[in-house]
């Protein structure tokens, strides 16, 4: 006896959005129960976890700011997943993006260089990006290499080169030998929005990303051509669709939204270049773009539900001493149940008797 | 008239104002201090260690304090949020333990300026972020001297983390443990590049004593060195906490952090209301550098980790005094003198039989 899980032809709308509700009812519950075992009010938990960060302006643009390179990555991926091309590397083409950009900033460092100086990092971070992420897709195309185990393994070159970058010839020459660059000038600062607070400006690109994103993959022929070739290659194929183009293209974008994510990030909250530049943005993002079943308007849902659960973490970590662990399962448990509540309602489970494998 | 209105005044905005304060008159009855951690309190090295240290302070000052940490914070946007978060929930006194919450600290610092920042092993100061840190090198002499006597090859193993002056002050000052004890002592330098990666620490030693290192030192946080000597009969140095549990028969001595002391007085000196920024480099005199019991070495060399131990505590051994040469055999340090506190803290040379390059340079 086997079980297999088969499409649904129909899926009711109310189960669309019952799912990721009954999910979250399934997290409070496990986590009711964890939170009592370990001797926590649960109630004071939960509204520490995700009602307080809603509360407070402060956290409000924190969310934003950790949001945001979710959110760009996290678009790019989902042109990549749609064309089942399987880019697990966001991370090294993050890195690589923040390279090319910094690189300009360091190289204008204190001269009087004028404000084309951000426009041109972004510019140079998307191409670095995509350069990046081109790799993969070109031995894929090329030699069939796996783009799964490429693209990650690319990750760490990428990692290891701004290591070597940052401890060798961009270091600080009056920072002691610790691998740190020179803080950038103001002209290669991403502007903040508010007085107060951390948002910056990159949420504006990543708003306008959602906004093309969903235009492209909705109402272009480029996009169906993309949703084509994941769905039904052979389909594509026959309609007269370049497959080694649709590999490039999605490559190319989710490179540079990735490369971009990364310099906003380098030239925003950081503000100078150093070993570590991402606490695994490329890999998080992967999770926004699953939960937001890779349309760019649910990423951008999935990137704050994410943001939320990290900041609701620490709060937790800060106000009732929460060991980090604890946050983390609980925000693991949310993640697995929102994922297996969408299958659960799109698939039907059925058992197979004495079905031979496939 | 005009002194009346004027408290008047004052009486009224206090009034205004009473709801705002109110929380913060009842933060001051109870000092909150904040810790940021960059591993799990669970790592038996560095975190562990100022996780003790938080642990004493609750110990010596019972009610009148509430502390607080978050552990696995990365260095980097995440810092800043978690250091600012731990200011809005009313922290008066905030320890950063990581180099790379540096620039964090600061930033937030600026925007906190009644609250008050320490920041472990930076070098940027502002007028409340003071920066402290150990004199760690000298226990690192006696380590190189315990070293020299029981290797029977003569070659030390070395796994350190990343090449910044800290790490670079601590093999020099063993090796210049290690040659005052056999002119010829080897070291051999394993980079990790991580504080914290059990999995590479334990592959480093593995492959420092497959190149004839018989015993090993570590400028790493966690205890996987140490099991991995213990496993192939070696000796071992244990690194931050004391870590005979996880080497019974390898550790010969472990140099232990002890922050509390540095702890129990900042927080004291916040109580007292006379904290001010500071730049503290205490070391083994100040009871901030201590060494395990010396075990699994003979008599003699326990007699001379002890002789030497005493010496650096009173003063009357400096680990960098003259006459030292670096790699070129220039002369860098004269007879009679000792290198700056500067210089250790910026240093990026070795010493003099180190068969080794610096990275980066």
């Amino acid at each position: 006896m086997a079980i297999r899980l088969e499409r649904q032809e129909t899926v009711p709308p109310l189960g669309l959005i019952a799912a990721p509700l009954l999910a979250l009812l399934f997290t409070l519950v496990v986590g009711a129960v964890m939170f009592v075992l370990l001797g926590h009010d649960p109630l004071r938990a939960f509204t520490i976890y995700f009602i307080e960060p809603l509360t407070d302006p402060w956290t409000l643009q924190e969310l934003v700011v950790k949001a945001c390179p979710l959110l760009l990555i996290g678009i790019g991926l989902s042109f990549c997943y749609r064309a089942n091309r399987w880019n697990i590397g966001a991370e090294g083409q993050y890195v690589v993006g923040a390279l090319f950009g910094s690189w300009l900033a360091l190289a204008t460092h204190g001269t009087d260089a004028g404000p084309w100086v951000l426009p041109a990092m972004l510019v140079l971070a998307c191409i670095g990006g995509a350069l990046w992420g081109l790799i993969p897709a070109f031995l894929r195309v090329r030699f069939g290499c796996s783009e799964i185990l490429t693209s990650l393994m690319l990750v760490y070159v990428a990692q290891l080169g701004l290591d070597y970058l940052v401890r060798g010839p961009w270091k600080d020459p009056a920072g002691f030998n610790f691998p740190q660059s020179v803080t950038f000038d103001a002209v290669a600062v991403v502007p903040l929005l508010m007085e107060e607070g951390r948002m910056h400006a990159g949420i504006l690109i990543a708003l306008v990303a959602v906004a093309a994103a969903t235009f492209v993959l909705g109402r272009t022929l480029i996009g169906y051509s993309i949703e084509l070739g994941g769905s039904a290659p052979r389909a594509a194929a026959f309609a007269g669709f370049d497959e080694r183009r649709v590999t490039y293209g999605v490559f190319a974008v989710s490179g540079a939204l990735a490369g971009l994510a990364g310099i906003i990030e380098v030239a925003g909250p950081i503000g100078q270049m150093q070993p570590s530049i991402s606490p695994g943005y490329g890999f998080t993002a992967i999770i926004a773009a699953m939960l937001g079943r890779l349309h760019p308007v649910g990423v951008l849902v999935a990137s704050f539900v994410l943001a939320l659960t990290y900041i609701g973490g620490e709060a937790a970590q800060i106000s009732m001493r929460m060991p980090f662990d604890v946050t983390r399962v609980f925000q693991g448990t949310l993640l697995i149940s929102i994922l297996a509540a969408d299958v659960l309602v799109r698939y039907r489970i059925r058992r197979v008797e004495g079905a031979s494998h496939a | 008239m005009r002194k009346i209105l004027s408290l008047a005044a004052a009486l009224a905005a206090g009034l205004v104002l009473a709801g705002g304060v109110g929380t913060q008159a009842q933060a001051q009855e109870k000092l909150k201090v904040g810790f940021v951690y960059i591993g799990p309190v669970g790592d038996f090295g560095w975190t562990y260690q100022h996780d003790q240290g938080r642990k004493a302070i609750e110990k010596e000052f019972g009610d009148k304090v509430e502390t607080t940490y978050v552990e696995n914070v990365p260095e980097g946007p995440d810092a800043e949020r978690v250091i600012e978060q731990l200011a809005r929930a009313g922290n008066k006194l905030i320890f950063t333990t990581s180099f790379g919450y540096m620039e964090p600290t600061l930033k937030v610092a600026k925007r906190h300026p009644k609250v008050m920042f320490e920041h472990a092993t930076g070098y940027k100061r502002d007028k409340n972020v003071s920066t402290y840190n150990s004199k760690f090198h000298e226990g690192r002499y006696i380590l190189g001297q315990i070293a020299a006597k029981t290797s029977k090859t003569g070659t030390i193993g070395y796994i350190a983390s990343f090449p910044i002056p800290e790490v670079i002050s601590g093999i020099n000052s063993l090796m210049l443990g290690a040659q005052s004890v056999n002119p010829d002592a080897k070291v051999k330098i394993v980079w990790v590049n991580s504080w914290f990666d059990p999995a590479k620490e334990a592959d480093a030693a593995k492959a420092l004593i497959d190149q004839g290192a018989d015993v090993i030192s570590q400028h790493t946080d966690s205890p996987a060195a140490m099991q991995a000597a213990e496993a192939r009969g070696v000796k071992a140095f244990g690194q931050a906490s004391d870590m005979i549990a996880f080497g019974p028969k390898a550790q010969l001595t472990s140099i232990v952090d002890n922050w509390s002391p540095y702890y129990i007085k900042r927080v004291k000196d916040v109580l007292d209301g006379t904290w001010t920024s500071t730049d503290t480099w205490a070391g083994m005199g100040d009871g901030e550098v201590v060494m395990a019991p010396y075990t699994n070495m003979p008599d003699d060399v326990k007699a001379m980790a002890e002789a030497t131990e005493a010496k650096i505590k009173s003063g009357e051994l400096n680990p960098f005094k003259g006459p030292i040469y670096n790699q070129d055999g220039k002369l860098v340090v004269k007879e009679g003198e000792v290198l700056p506190n500067g210089d250790i803290l910026s240093m990026n040379w070795y010493v003099k039989g180190i068969d080794d390059k610096v990275p980066g340079k």
